[in-house]
Formats: structure tokens, sequence, C-alpha cells
């Protein structure tokens, strides 16, 4: 039957096509809906689950790829660098079952911290790699990827990019899916336990392995080349997309695409090359495939020009498009390009930073903070998550973000280096499960003087309202025990802990009054759901008549539902939820109405 | 059929639903169909476009510059944003009541709809459409998504039936909303027709 889907869509059902037996993985843009489409499909007899971390979740896959089932992980590009431990020794000790990860990468950066590329993790880890440029592709490849993984006993990488994850095609959905027999873990400590020995024994052989993976992958039915001249385009991913879409009506131009970066095809590119003499890259993120080119030039003797990002010819940074490929192949084609039309007269645009909601528990729990620590010098060190969105003025409550659980401790070390300052780690419930837990460990061990404010909205927001521990629901359907955040820090041996409903304004500012005040390691758990799980107290309305127009409420916390009229202040309706945090903040008690509804 | 359309406005205004209804239509009309949203950090009250590819030719994800049939602005600015992508001679269907950002009221930078809307005449030819007079009987915006459907259907630019794009209204909305989107489609139809006009 023929479905819509997105390219993430896709990817969870080429899995199940190919019997995958076990799902795992932690939410990540641009990852997060492979998951989510598993558990919209029949998928009886498949292991799913939103793991912890990806550690974690791939940590589970190995498992299951031991025992010789097909296990699947997805996560989001810098979540390989959370699962990278388990990954580089999985890659050494290899798998009896498929095991693949799909990590997303995200040029732009779109929603990321960081433009790494998962072809490098291949080429550090040793094993294949496959890059879809299309959803089509994409369900394809997946299934090949198990095959692979399989015929090498290694594990696979998938790497698709956020115009693959998010774009949307018809694919052929087969009417069931049935999980592989497998026959289950059988015990050899020579294999299954890694050891300096086995190690220097299987790097041997993986690095003679990859040269057959290297010529299989040269025959790789999506390594292909079209055309033909002196001049030869190479790419890889979507930008195979682009590059395809401007020859469409050109000729005299060879195009070459690279689904497999790594192990490299070699053969599959020296045949390719026959009577080129340029060559022009086109990628995204690194410039692998590049370095490869030059490298087999290199080693060939061969006589020809290379260029691409290392020359200047392509940007290093930010993410392809049709009009840039048509740009830098018009300039390696020696074509003049088209000018855009003259916009000289174009208007100046609003700028629409992401800012948190309309009615976002967030902005309640940091403007608690912000006016508990009035006139003192306070640290304030955010994480991963819509909280970031904290740094956005007026809140201005974000000093850093670096990765997932760094807010924690990244507060410990300011505490060693200011005596003087109040220094506060800033974490959601998500992130507090993937990655906080340790960190308070680490706190209450070396005796560092901060505050962890948990900003618990019962869900994974950012990401599209994932569950995690704390909810109690799982991915197989199950309600199980809430892992309790208070009862993790009182277990750990916090001795200060307090629950805090932060729309309850004058509450949670005294609770983190009090917390200052304090020393050691305290914890305040601001607890409130998110908008997008919960249902509306009602709508805020303004008295005009009490109104002393001072706009106080605007400039004190940012809420999109607060708009400024002509000499006065209006409330969304279509956006207000009712928090009603504004009408703490009115001087002449103008704002009310709240529960109203 | 090949026709690119592209779908702009801001995070919550149901872009995404409009661009899968259109999606579907088309299929239900024996076309090949891609698309692409931005989704994730951008979405949150930031600018969104969703692109949508009729016909087996398109190859990138996204709409080429200056090669969309079609334009659904669902905010002034937006509008302008985007114009790029479409034809020259090309169809804009523009909101007019503009959704100013936050940080508009913190410190106004004087945005004003009348500006864009004056700029995309100049450079498009424009359907216009108010979305705070046109959702007046229906109490709330949040049926626009589909009276902006409506308008485009009714221009005659779009090149999919009005029925198939009800039957997918149908399909894709909660049952008890039904009833008020077709009214929604119907009021954005004759809108679109008298535009054309």
């Amino acid at each position: 039957m023929k479905e819509y889907v997105m390219g993430n869509g896709a990817i969870a059902l080429g899995a199940l096509a190919a019997g995958v037996n076990l799902v795992a993985g932690y939410p990540g843009t641009p990852s997060s809906e492979i998951i989510e489409t598993v558990s919209k499909y029949p998928h009886e007899g498949v292991h799913l689950e939103w793991s912890v971390n990806e550690k974690a979740a791939l940590e589970v896959a190995v498992a299951a790829a031991y025992s010789g089932a097909r296990a699947l992980v997805t996560m989001k590009q810098m979540g390989l660098n959370v699962a990278s431990d388990p990954l580089m020794s999985a890659a050494y000790v290899g798998v009896k079952g498929g095991l693949v990860i799909v990590s997303a990468d995200d040029p732009g950066p779109i929603s990321s911290q960081t433009e790494q590329d998962t072809r490098r993790y291949a080429d550090f880890c040793r094993i294949p790699v496959f890059d879809p440029s299309t959803p089509e592709e994409a369900f394809a490849m997946i299934g090949d990827a198990f095959d692979y993984s399989e015929k090498y006993h290694t594990p696979v990488l998938f790497r698709p990019t956020t115009r693959v994850c998010h774009a949307y095609a018809s694919i052929d959905v087969p009417d069931s899916f049935s999980p592989v027999k497998y026959e289950g873990f059988i015990k050899d400590s020579k294999k299954w336990v890694i050891f300096p020995r086995l190690s220097y024994i299987n790097h041997g052989k993986i690095e003679e392995r990859n040269k057959e993976i290297s010529d299989d992958f040269s025959a790789y039915e999506f390594n292909s080349v079209s055309g033909g001249g002196e001049k030869a385009v190479i790419t890889s991913g979507v930008s195979f997309s682009y590059v395809g879409e401007c020859l469409k009506n050109s000729s005299g131009v060879k195009l070459i695409r690279i689904a497999t970066a790594f192990p490299f095809p070699e053969k599959f590119l020296l045949d390719s090359l026959d009577g080129v003499k340029e060559i022009l890259c086109v990628e995204e993120l690194s410039p692998y495939i590049e370095e490869q080119v030059l490298r087999i030039a290199g080693k060939y003797h061969l006589d020809i020009k290379v260029s691409g990002k290392l020359d200047g010819s392509v940007p290093h940074n930010g993410e392809n498009s049709a009009e840039l490929s048509e740009t830098v192949i018009n300039a390696f084609l020696g074509k003049s390009s088209d000018t855009d039309e003259a916009d000289s007269d174009m208007p100046d645009l609003p700028v629409r930073p992401p800012v948190l909601c309309a009615g976002c528990p967030h902005r309640a729990s940091f403007y608690a903070v912000k006016q508990a620590v009035k006139g003192k010098k306070a640290f304030f060190c955010g994480d991963i998550g819509c909280y970031t969105l904290g740094n956005a003025m007026p809140l201005d409550m974000v000093d850093t973000c670096l990765c997932m659980g760094a807010g924690v401790t990244m507060a410990q070390g300011f505490s060693y280096t200011h005596d003087d300052a109040v220094c506060f780690g800033f974490i959601g419930d998500s992130t507090f499960f993937a990655s906080g837990m340790t960190g308070v460990v680490n706190a209450v061990y070396n005796e560092a003087d901060i505050i962890i404010c948990v900003l618990d909205n019962s869900t994974t927001a950012m990401t599209g309202n994932q569950p995690h521990p704390g909810t109690g629901l799982n991915m197989m359907g199950n309600f199980v025990d809430k892992v309790d955040i208070a009862k993790v820090f009182e277990g750990i041996g916090v001795k200060s802990v307090v629950t805090v409903d932060p729309l309850d304004h004058s509450r949670a500012v005294e609770a983190v009054k009090k917390a200052v005040d304090e020393s050691g390691v305290r914890a305040v758990i601001f607890k409130s759901p998110c908008i997008a799980v919960s249902k509306p107290q009602g709508k805020c309305l303004i008295d005009n008549e009490k109104c002393i127009k001072c706009k106080k409420c605007i400039r004190e916390i940012g809420c999109p539902a607060l708009v400024a009229a002509e000499n006065s202040v209006v409330i969304d309706s279509n956006l207000c939820t009712g928090c009603g945090l504004c009408g703490e903040i009115c001087p002449v008690g103008a704002i009310g109405g709240a529960k109203s509804e | 059929m090949n026709k690119d359309i592209i779908i702009c406005g801001v995070g919550g205004q149901g872009t995404v639903l409009a661009s899968k209804i259109l999606a579907a239509s088309a299929m239900q009309e024996g076309n090949t169909v891609h698309s692409a949203e931005t989704i994730g950090m951008a979405q949150r009250g930031g600018s969104v476009t969703s692109h949508v590819r009729i016909g087996g030719e398109a190859r990138s994800p996204l709409i080429p510059f200056y090669s969309a049939e079609i334009m659904l602005a669902f905010e002034p600015a937006e509008a302008v944003r985007n114009l790029k992508y479409l034809d020259k001679s090309g169809v804009a269907v523009v909101n007019t009541a503009p959704t100013k950002p936050v940080t508009e009221s913190l410190s106004p930078s004087g945005y004003e709809s009348a500006v864009m809307t004056e700029y995309l005449e100049k450079k498009r030819d424009c359907i216009f459409v108010n979305s705070r007079e046109i959702c007046k009987p229906f109490g709330s915006e949040k049926f626009f998504n589909i009276i902006m459907l409506g308008v485009a259907a009714g221009s005659e630019k779009l090149g999919i039936s009005k029925d198939t794009l009800l039957s997918q209204i149908k399909k894709r909305v909660p049952e008890k909303f039904v009833e008020a989107n077709i009214k929604a489609f119907t009021a954005g139809y004759e809108a679109g027709q008298n535009a054309g006009k």
C-alpha cells in the first residue's frame, strides 16, 4: 500500500520491513519521528523504547544484536557523541544480528549545537555508513544496511540529514511486518568480551574486511554515475538531489554519487573517473568525499584537479540548496549565473527568534529565580531543551549552554572559581534522566555550592513531547512506576530538596530565596506541565479601566500573548493559556480572569 | 502535472496541515508528490515554510528559487521573505493581517503590513485576504488554514479540484470540526472566485 510519509517514517517502515526485532533511541531533531512511526504501525513482537540516553539505547541494541536479533538505534548526530563509547568498542567486537545506528546529521545547523559529520565517525570507528538522498532511498537502504551488517558482522551507521528526515514522499509499504527469527545469545567469552588481545586481533581483521566492503560497495546500486565529459561533479546525500536539479538540462558533465562514504568505494570511483580532468565535490558538513578523492588521486597519480570545500569553491558551513549548487556548478563549468531580481526596495523584515510559548511554565520558573536573586551576583548555567530559550530578552536567564547535562556540572565549576556568586544549574526533566543524575552525584561528592533547578514539565517538549521515566508511560504502551526526581535527589544525598509550582509565583520566589540562603547542593524542582500536554486554565483579561499602560508585563516576561497596541496592552486570546504570570507582575492588579472559564 | 507550491507563515498558523491536505489531494488525483517542512526549534513562533512539489520531475526537497507557481502566505512579512521561491509570473495568496513577533512588543521596529503588501503588489500578482475579517463568522482564526486553501482553489490557480480538496479535508480534520471546516473552505473558495474575476 502506498503511504505518504516523512523520511524518518520511511526509515522506520524500512526497518520494520527488514524484520527488525528491537528499536531503541533518544529523541533529537531531526531523528525523533523514526521511533514515533514504529509505534504507530503494527509492530507486534518488536521491543520499542525511548532509552534514557543514546549510550543506553546502543548498549541495549548491542545485546540484541549479539543474540542474533536485528536492532535499530536512532539519535541525532550529537547523540552519537554520547553513544560513541559503546559504538567504538562494538566496532571491535562485532555483531551477529544486524545492528544499524541511525545518526541524523543537521547541516545548517537548523536545530543543533554542531555541524559535525557522522561519516567521520564511520571512518573513526572503521564501520560502514549509508547516506540516503531521499525518503524513497532511505526506505530501500535501511534494509541494505541490515544485510551488510550481518554479512560482515559489524555495526553499520546510517546517516540521513534534516532535509531527508523531514522530506515527505510516497512509499510502498508492505501490508504486514514480521520480526526475523533469531538464534539467541551463544556464550563465547573469546568473542564477546573485549580485551586488549581481542582488540589487537580484530583490528587487523577489520582493516582486511574493509577492503572487501570497499569492493562490495563499488558494485552497490546507489553508488551511481551518469553523463560524461572531462568535468565531473561528485556528490552525496541530499546534495545529490540539489545537483540533480541543476544538471537536469546540462550535458557534458559527469555526475558521480557516493552513497557509501566508508569504506570508500575506491574501484567504483576509479572507473567513474575515466576521462575526467576536473572534479567539483558538492557535499554538506565536512569535505569527507573530497579528502577521499584527493587520497585516491594521490595514490594512483591521477592528473586531476579537485575542488570543493578545501579550496574555497564550496562553503564549509551551512546547508546546501539547489541555488547554492547551481552557483558553484556554474562557476565550475565557467557559466554565468542569473543574478537575483533587484530587491533594493525590499522592506526590512521582522526577525522571529524562537521564544518560549505563551503560558510556558519555564518562563515562570526563570522569572521566579530572577526575582529571588535580584541584586545578587549569580550565574545561570542552562542546558539543552526548550528552556535554552530562557536566554532571550527580557528574561536573559541562560548564561551558558554547552551540551546535555552540562548545566548541573558547569554550575559546580563556577562555584569553585567564584566564591561571591550564587551558581545555578538549570535542567529539564528528560535531560535530568539522560545525563543530569551523575552530575548531581559529582556535586555531592565534591562538596559543590550550587542550586540545581529542575524544570519538570512532565515531557520531552523540544523534540515533540516524548514520554520519559518521569512520566510513567513507556513505548511498549505500558504505565510503569514514575521515577520521582525528588527521591532521586534524596537518594543521592542532597539535603535540601523542594518542589514548587512555578505558576504560584510568590511561593516559587520564596523557595528559591530560601535555597539561596542555604549552602551546599540544593535542589528546587519547578513542577508544572508543558502547555502542549495540558489543558489551558482559561484566558487572562486586562481591565482597561485599571491598566496604567506601564507595559511592565511585556518588559518583564516577554510572553508572546502580551501584545503592545496603540497606547495599550492586549492579550491575544488565541495564545493565552491563563497561566496568570502576567497578573502576578501587574503593579495595579489590572490582569485577571485566568481561572474564569 | 508539474507544479510547485510554497506555503509560508508563522509557527502555529496551521501551515503544516494545509500542506498535507494539498499533497494528499494532488496524490488522490494521480500525481507524484514530494514535500518538505521546516520543523523543530524554528517552529516555535518562528518563520515556517512548506514546500509542496507536484510531479515526478522534482528532485530537490525544497523548491528552487523562482519555481513556484503559487504561494500561500499566511503572514504578509513571511510572503516578502519567501517571495524568491515564487515564479515572476506566479500568484501569491496573502493574508494581510500581520503576526508581530514578541520582539516587536519589546522594541517596535515600525513593521507595518501595508509596507509589505505594497511591495508584494509591485512584484507579483497578488490575491489579498484578511484573516481577522474573513474569520469573524467563525469566532476563531483556527480555520484560517482551510480558508486559505479555499481561496487558492477558488482562484483556479491550484490545479486541484474543489471536490478532491474537500474529501481530503473531511479525512484529516477531527469529525466534530468537519462541518465548520467545510464552511471555512467554502467561504475561502467564494473569496478566491471573486478575487480571480
